[in-house]
């Protein structure tokens, strides 16, 4: 498969080195952790029945890391909500580990963008809440939480309150209190939206070292290009109204990512795919291009230039 | 403005703070003094020293200043002795010196009849049927809050009634209360809880819902459900806010204190006022409604300081300065 794109020196964002397509190879043979089928989800709306998800069909193979991509709208926040449990679907199944999913629970670790921490508890008391739910003894709770703690760099945060700690910091603290429930999937809601960028940059390569030292499935839901191909196997782009599968991306980059990649050419290819997706070039030009003027009217004196 | 803030002591945000308090109390205090003792601001009244010729003045007696001008004028026209006198504030604002010496008077003084009650005793009555009152209107009011506001069901269910209830003045059931409850204090407690329950069940379902729904959904996900969701998510997460809400309903109750020991048999710190105002004692009436205001205030300081302790993770209480 060494096919090049027809009209640029750009290789196609098909194209994949041995390496990287013996990767998939293997992801592919690997157990179906979850699975989605004919999964739609509409309700009722002022403009009568809106259609937020239609026809969503994917797979998520084990230790895969899957990123969600598609512009507002596409109904990305409710798939993820729906596969958390926190929203029912009007059709169509979700299996995980081929068996339907019911309502919310601990098998389906979810993160989300504004931290929703406990600000009651301590951040040893947070992770802890998990083990404790499902009966764990406060002690081995505890172990645990230290263990998983320490895993994200939170050790010595362990006795301080949420809101003491930085947005990145807060962020770690809700991936250990989701990871300690040993969830079979971890989902995460835009996770890193709220985060500054040198925060969002150290945080996307420390979830990648978690996810490579555990045995972890991700499904990441982000509006962030870049993000979306730093992280991700695989990406799943949707449109919008309905919100619908538009391709499903196999990402060419090799493992393992570093920040040095973004210039790649596999990188800037697949970027090109997904942007030429989320932005067709025969749409309209969008509302937000047509409400500037061409000649803006000048409110400050003649003679005061700042260029 | 600047140098106004300085003066402050803006620079020490918890100097400022105490000034501004400190401030607060001291600027009343200072109008209640001014009018007290510098005459000319109001005094519409003239205290008679001796009354001369007048024949219906006596010693110690309050009139009118263009009464006691024209008697005056009257007598002097006549060639008789003129009477003397000192111009005074209506008896119902004592001076704030006489009022402090009430508020020591009224502890130091003995009841004047045989099954008379203390000041203290009266105040402390008076404490017992707040605290009844509201300790039973917060053992029903305050899980109704917390379940109408975390099932909407519910809330649809009972929320119209309470809503209708609630306008329903307190005081109108006196008369039911004391014919259920008798003359003594069963019916003042029922018109406190009358007075606090309803406000209770709408204004802690209100603060249940503002909990962060992501919050419960988190609690979810991490296998919480049912009763726990309540026990273990709803309570904690709305904990400070709802100490807040039941601070604020503590006061509310005291506000329906004097109108609830009104029925039946007149009791408490009540009786006492109603008293001391029949004899016209004014000072006594200020000392008590003073103490029911330093009482309420420090309760609600010693309440608030203890807030700060308990809940360390709360942050919206922080004050800006």
């Amino acid at each position: 498969m060494t096919q090049l794109s027809p009209d640029t020196a750009m290789p196609s964002y098909l194209d994949q080195s041995d390496a990287v397509r013996a990767r998939f190879d293997r992801i592919k043979q690997r157990d179906v952790i979850l699975e989605v089928r004919d999964l739609c989800k509409r309700y009722p709306s002022a403009q009568g029945e809106t259609e937020a998800l239609r026809n969503v069909n994917f797979k998520v193979y084990r230790r895969e890391f899957v990123c969600v991509i598609g512009p507002s709208g596409c109904g990305k926040s409710t798939l993820i909500r729906t596969l958390a449990g926190l929203e029912t679907h009007s059709c169509g199944q979700v299996l995980l580990d081929d068996k339907p999913i019911k309502g919310p629970g601990p098998d389906r670790g979810m993160v989300f963008q504004g931290y929703s921490l406990f600000p009651w508890l301590t951040v040893k008391g947070n992770v802890m809440f998990g083990p404790q739910m499902s009966g764990q003894s406060s002690s081995s709770a505890e172990s645990q939480a230290r263990t998983w703690l320490d895993l994200v760099g939170l050790t010595k945060f362990a006795d301080a309150y949420p809101h003491q700690l930085s947005g990145g910091m807060r962020q770690r603290v809700a991936i250990a209190r989701a990871l300690v429930n040993q969830p079979r999937i971890l989902l995460m809601d835009e996770p890193f939206g709220a985060l500054d960028a040198q925060t969002r940059a150290k945080m996307q390569s420390h979830l990648l070292d978690i996810w490579r030292n555990i045995d972890l499935t991700i499904l990441f839901i982000t509006h962030d290009l870049d993000e979306a191909i730093y992280l991700a196997d695989r990406i799943l782009v949707l449109k919008a109204h309905p919100g619908e599968v538009q391709e499903v991306i196999e990402v060419p980059v090799p493992r393992p990512r570093s920040p040095g990649q973004f210039a790649s050419a596999e990188f800037r290819a697949t970027k090109a795919r997904i942007e030429s997706l989320i932005h067709p070039p025969t749409a309209a030009e969008p509302d937000d291009a047509a409400v500037v003027p061409d000649h803006m009217i000048r409110l400050s004196n003649v003679d005061d230039n700042v260029e | 403005m600047n140098s106004f803030s300085q003066w402050w002591g803006a620079r020490n945000p918890r100097v400022r703070g105490t000034l501004l308090t400190a401030g607060s109390f001291l600027i009343p205090i200072l109008i209640w003094c001014l009018v007290s003792y510098v005459p000319f601001i109001w005094h519409p009244k003239v205290l008679v020293e001796t009354p001369g010729a007048v024949d219906y003045f006596t010693t110690g007696m309050l009139v009118d200043r263009e009464e006691f001008a024209d008697q005056s004028a009257q007598v002097a026209a006549l060639g008789q002795e003129r009477p003397t006198g000192t111009s005074a504030n209506p008896i119902y604002l004592p001076a704030p010196h006489r009022v402090a010496k009430a508020l020591y008077a009224g502890f130091t003084t003995p009841p004047q009849s045989s099954n008379g009650l203390w000041l203290h005793q009266s105040l402390w009555h008076s404490i017992q049927i707040i605290f009844w009152g509201f300790l039973i209107s917060s053992l029903i009011g305050v899980p109704l809050g917390l379940l109408t506001g975390t099932y909407g069901t519910l809330a649809r269910l009972n929320e119209p009634f309470i809503e209708f209830f609630r306008y329903l003045p307190a005081p109108a059931f006196g008369a039911l209360a004391v014919a259920v409850l008798g003359i003594y204090d069963g019916p003042k407690i029922a018109i406190i809880v009358i007075g606090t329950f309803f406000q209770q069940v709408l204004v802690i379902a209100n603060t249940t819902r503002k909990l962060d729904p992501t919050i419960i959904e988190a609690a979810r996900t991490l296998g919480t459900r049912g009763l726990r969701l309540i026990t273990k998510v709803v309570v904690p997460g709305i904990l400070p806010d709802l100490y807040r809400d039941q601070r604020i309903l503590l006061g509310w109750a005291w506000t329906y204190l004097i109108v609830a020991e009104l029925i039946g048999t007149s009791s408490g710190i009540t009786w006492y006022i109603t008293q001391q105002a029949r004899y016209q004692h004014f000072d006594n009436v200020y000392a008590a409604i003073i103490l029911i205001g330093i009482i309420g205030f420090g309760t609600d300081l010693i309440l608030a300081r203890m807030g700060r302790s308990l809940f360390p993770w709360d942050r919206s209480r922080e004050q800006k300065s």
